[in-house]
């Protein structure tokens, strides 16, 4: 785990959300909800919609009461705390700035509120929209910039305040693949340089295991697993965590010995423990590898490609096994003669694989 | 070319519908007194002879002083008692909307003069026991202008994204009477606008709440001062006619674009001195 240090002059805080419980209309949002953040960490909570994630930001920052539990922000039990009293700045998912107010008077507008004065209020505005890249546009209206330029500004009105924590709500998904990926680096620059406690919400895998120091995965209102990205994809806790964060075979075998046995393959398993029988393993494309030299004998692990995806470094191959497909991803360097027909053996790396029970096998893109 | 000709058509056929009949008011109330008479402005002249028209405040005479001021008391309670109540029936509980939005247009569908029994016993009431100034007739009107106002402010709430904007200002450290005197109300203000003129309209041009429960606002003093000066009567009818008109036009160009006009001027300003000489926030 990273605690950033502010290098802007301002130092984190712990923020701690104990057993929160919120339900919606007989629906549990949150279950009994832990999470504590380090000083100057940026977690990011990743589930799939109607997980808890945005509850949990919400009741964080006091837009919303709790069924039960605290939030606890420096020390301090904020939990009946109302929200202009947290000191949290946030950016939303939806445009949100005051549609009537120049960028800069939008950052000034929080200030204003903190009574800081008119002199030391245009400087900090005038430094945080150079923070964010907008001194050109201080004076423009909302309807005169772009989302990527409006989200911009709303971080820059959210960190002018020097608020005791960041809440991001999805604040890139309304923007397009290169803005967001381009916003989403600028974001994690800012927040380390300003230092600030910062808890960042999206559905999007790629974006939270890029931007955050810890990875929360949420499901069902309850952290799943929470841990250091390369940790989440490469060690996953749950099978849950597992099919949700990055792309997974499913394969049917067998737990015998604290193995299991796919196609003709002995896996280790991430949880030796497990009791034996019949099982479905997880198994990660990239721990999939495959020949296409020799002679290639009919068997359990011998298929067709049907077809191969180009992502840049590396490839996806998708092979026909008769019964089943599976996905591997290989150095493009090797995929590039693995063209559709190509019959091809596949073997399978010994890593730890994860066992989900009673379903099915196929494979799972 | 068609579609040219019968938007001209139409526009000379509305304008004749509406300027016709004020023309002819005008006409009648500039006759002559004898046949062959001169036209004279006199009828408009002696409106200021009338202090039932235009006399000081007093709860037996009143007229238009009294019609402006309870144009005046009932857009402005309409506003701060409706904009906060949609504002956060919006934000916390949308469920109740659409039972909000048909108890406001109830009065639409009560004729005025059912509304005038229902509140006889409450203005009987109120005149032994709290005041029976003819400036109590906002809590009428306030009921009256009710679904047009309502459905002039929900048009301009729907426009932006009160919960969002509301809760940006909230997490920057706003209350809620900063959230609405500061961010709500300046992005609704066409709205806002839009409210106003259709209840000064509405209060205006009311007479038959205003007659039944004896009180003489202006339309009640036209009607009477008909019965005894015609020309003076039509003179009244046609000015107050025309200044509801100016005032509503003058309402609508106020805040129609001052601030993409501060916005072009500072946008120019920056072209061309590399900085904007405009002045700071407002």
């Amino acid at each position: 785990m990273t605690a950033a240090a502010g290098t802007g002059g301002r130092t984190g805080v712990e923020v701690r959300l104990e057993d929160l419980r919120r339900r919606y209309a007989g629906v549990t949002a949150l279950d009994g909800l832990n999470l504590t953040m380090a000083p100057g960490e940026l977690v990011a909570l990743l589930g799939p919609s109607g997980c808890g994630k945005t509850t949990a930001l919400r009741l964080l920052a006091g837009l919303e009461e709790a069924d039960g539990g605290r939030v606890v922000i420096a020390g301090e039990d904020v939990t009946n705390v109302p929200a202009n009293k947290r000191e949290i700045g946030m950016v939303f998912q939806a445009y949100s700035l005051f549609p009537h107010m120049t960028a800069m008077q939008n950052v000034e507008f929080g200030m204003q509120l903190h009574d800081v004065g008119a002199a030391e209020r245009r400087k900090r505005a005038g430094d945080m929209l150079e923070l964010v890249g907008l001194s050109a546009h201080v004076h423009k209206y909302a309807n005169q910039l772009s989302g990527g330029q409006q989200q911009r500004v709303a971080l820059a009105r959210a960190l002018a305040i020097e608020p005791k924590v960041l809440l991001l709500d999805e604040p890139l998904s309304a923007l397009d693949a290169r803005v967001r990926a381009r916003l989403r680096d600028e974001i994690r620059r800012v927040q380390l340089e300003v230092g600030t406690t910062t808890l960042f919400v999206t559905h999007d895998q790629e974006e939270a295991l890029a931007i955050a120091d810890r990875v929360g995965v949420m499901n069902a209102g309850r952290i799943e697993q929470l841990g250091p990205p390369t940790t989440i994809y490469s060690r996953p806790a749950t099978p849950f965590v597992a099919e949700f964060v990055g792309l997974t075979n499913r394969l049917a075998g067998t737990v015998k010995g604290g193995e299991v046995e796919v196609r003709g393959t002995r896996l280790p398993l991430v949880k030796p423990d497990t009791a034996d029988g019949p099982a479905i393993a997880l198994v990660r494309p990239e721990a999939v590898t495959m020949a296409a030299d020799g002679d290639i004998i009919p068997g359990p692990m011998v298929g067709t490609v049907i077809a191969t995806v180009f992502l840049g470094a590396t490839s996806r191959v998708t092979v026909d096994l008769g019964d089943i497909t599976v996905l591997a991803q290989l150095p493009t360097s090797d995929a590039t003669s693995l063209t559709a027909g190509t019959r091809v053996r596949l073997a399978m790396r010994r890593d730890p694989v994860l066992i989900a029970r009673d379903e099915k096998a196929s494979t799972e893109a | 070319m068609k579609l040219r000709i019968f938007r001209v058509v139409t526009l000379i056929a509305a304008g004749a519908f509406f300027l016709v009949p004020i023309g002819a008011m005008f006409e009648f109330s500039t006759r002559g007194v004898g046949e062959n008479s001169p036209r004279t402005l006199a009828n408009w002249k002696a409106i200021l002879d009338f202090p039932e028209l235009v006399g000081p405040l007093t709860p037996n005479s009143s007229g238009i002083i009294a019609s402006l001021e309870l144009a005046a008391i009932t857009s402005i309670a309409t506003l701060v008692v409706l904009v906060p109540t949609m504002v956060w029936v919006r934000l916390r509980l949308p469920r109740l909307r659409r039972v909000i939005e048909s108890i406001s247009l109830l009065p639409l569908t009560i004729p005025a003069i059912v509304l005038v029994v229902g509140f006889w016993p409450m203005y009987q009431w109120m005149g032994i026991n709290f005041n029976d100034s003819i400036l109590t007739l906002t809590f009428a009107y306030i009921i009256l202008v009710l679904p047009y106002a309502y459905r002039a402010l929900d048009a301009g709430l729907a426009a932006i994204d009160v919960k969002t904007l509301s809760e940006a200002a909230r997490s920057l450290g706003a209350g809620w009477p900063t959230v609405m005197w500061r961010v709500i109300v300046p992005n609704i203000s066409s709205a806002l606008l839009n409210a106003s003129l259709l209840s000064v309209a509405l209060v205006l041009g009311e007479y038959t709440i205003a007659n039944n429960l004896l009180y003489p606002n202006l339309q009640v003093e036209i009607v009477s001062l008909a019965r005894t000066n015609a020309g003076v009567s039509i003179a009244v009818a046609v000015a107050s006619l025309l200044f509801a008109f100016g005032l509503l036009v003058g309402l609508s160009f106020v805040g129609s674009g001052p601030r993409r006009q501060r916005a072009r001027v500072r946008e120019r300003l920056v072209q061309t001195f590399g900085r904007d000489l405009s002045g700071g926030t407002r």
